[in-house]
C-alpha cells in the first residue's frame, strides 16, 4: 500500500528519474573519492561507500531531487567514517610525530630567520582575490593534490576538523590526543597546504602579482 | 613582542576558538606591522572557505538542473 505517496504511486515505474544508475555513479564517485582521502585506504573506502548507499536507499525515504539524496547519503557516510576513525585511533597513535610529519615541520622551520621572522624570500605573498579560483576546476585538482601530499594522520586530524567540521575538543577526544597537539597538527596541516597552494596555484603562473 | 613564527600558531588557533582579549591585541599589534602575516592570515581564512566550498560541492545542488 501507497499510503500518502501518491506522487510516486501514479508512475508506472516507481524508479524516480535522478535515481537512474548513472546518478547514483556519480555520487557514488563523488563519496568513494571524499573517503579515501579520509581513510586512506582504498578497500575501507570502498565498502563504507558501499554500505553508506545500501543504508541510505533502503531507508525508503522519499527524496526532493538529487542533491537532497547526496545530502542523506553523504550525512551517512560522514557517520560511518567518524566509527572508523574511532576505531583506528584505538590502533594508531596519532601523536607519534611519523617521519613525513617531521619533514614538513623542518621545512616551516627554514621559513624563518633566527628571531623568528619571515625569510623576505619565504613571506606569505599576496594571494589577490583568490576566489576566483573557486569557480576553476583546475583549483580544485590543485586543491584535491595537495591534501593527498598531506602526512596522513596530519591530513585525518584536518580534514575532521574542516570537512566532518568536529570542535577541535571533539578530534581531541576521539583520536585521544591533548588540545596543544591537536593545535599543532592543524597548524602543520593548514600551513602545509597553504603552501603546496602557493607554490602550485597562486605562484604557478595563474595570476601576475 | 610575539614573532612572525607565534602568529601564525595564533591565526591556526583562532579558526578553532575564540582567542582572548590579550592575544588579539597581540595579534593586531603585530598584523599592522607586517604584511607577510597579514598575507598568512588571509591565506587562512581563505583555506576555510575552500573547506566549506569542498564540502558544499560534494553535498549539495551543483549538478541538479
Amino acid at each position: 500500500m501507497l499510503g500518502c505517496n501518491e506522487r510516486v504511486g501514479k508512475m508506472s515505474d516507481p524508479q524516480l528519474p535522478w535515481m537512474s544508475d548513472e546518478a547514483i555513479g556519480a555520487i557514488r564517485r563523488d563519496m568513494i573519492k571524499f573517503a579515501r582521502l579520509q581513510l586512506r585506504d582504498a578497500t575501507m573506502a570502498e565498502d563504507v561507500v558501499q554500505e553508506a548507499l545500501v543504508a541510505a536507499l533502503a531507508n525508503g525515504q522519499e527524496f526532493a531531487g538529487r542533491s537532497a539524496l547526496k545530502t542523506w547519503v553523504f550525512a551517512i557516510l560522514r557517520n560511518k567514517i567518524v566509527d572508523l576513525i574511532r576505531l583506528q585511533s584505538r590502533t594508531t597513535n596519532v601523536s607519534a610525530l611519523a617521519p613525513d610529519e617531521e619533514s614538513l615541520d623542518q621545512s616551516f622551520e627554514t621559513l624563518f630567520k633566527g628571531n623568528d621572522h619571515w625569510r623576505p624570500e619565504d613571506r606569505p605573498t599576496n594571494w589577490g582575490d583568490p576566489e576566483e579560483a573557486l569557480r576553476q576546476q583546475r583549483f580544485w585538482d590543485v586543491f584535491d593534490a595537495c591534501l593527498k601530499h598531506l602526512p596522513e594522520n596530519t591530513a585525518r586530524v584536518f580534514m575532521m576538523r574542516e570537512f566532518l567540521e568536529f570542535e577541535t575538543a571533539e578530534v581531541c577526544r576521539e583520536l585521544r590526543i591533548t588540545v596543544s597537539n591537536c593545535n599543532v597538527i592543524l597548524h602543520r596541516a593548514r600551513n602545509g597546504l597553504r603552501r603546496c597552494l602557493e607554490k602550485n596555484w597562486f605562484l604557478g603562473g595563474q595570476q601576475a602579482c | 613582542m610575539l614573532s612572525c613564527k607565534d602568529v601564525t600558531r595564533k591565526l591556526s588557533e583562532s579558526l578553532d576558538r575564540e582567542l582572548t582579549l590579550a592575544e588579539r591585541l597581540q595579534l593586531e599589534m603585530h598584523l599592522a606591522m607586517c604584511q607577510g602575516c597579514r598575507n598568512f592570515k588571509k591565506q587562512m581564512g581563505f583555506l576555510r572557505l575552500v573547506c566549506r566550498r569542498y564540502m558544499a560541492g560534494k553535498t549539495s545542488s551543483d549538478s541538479d538542473t
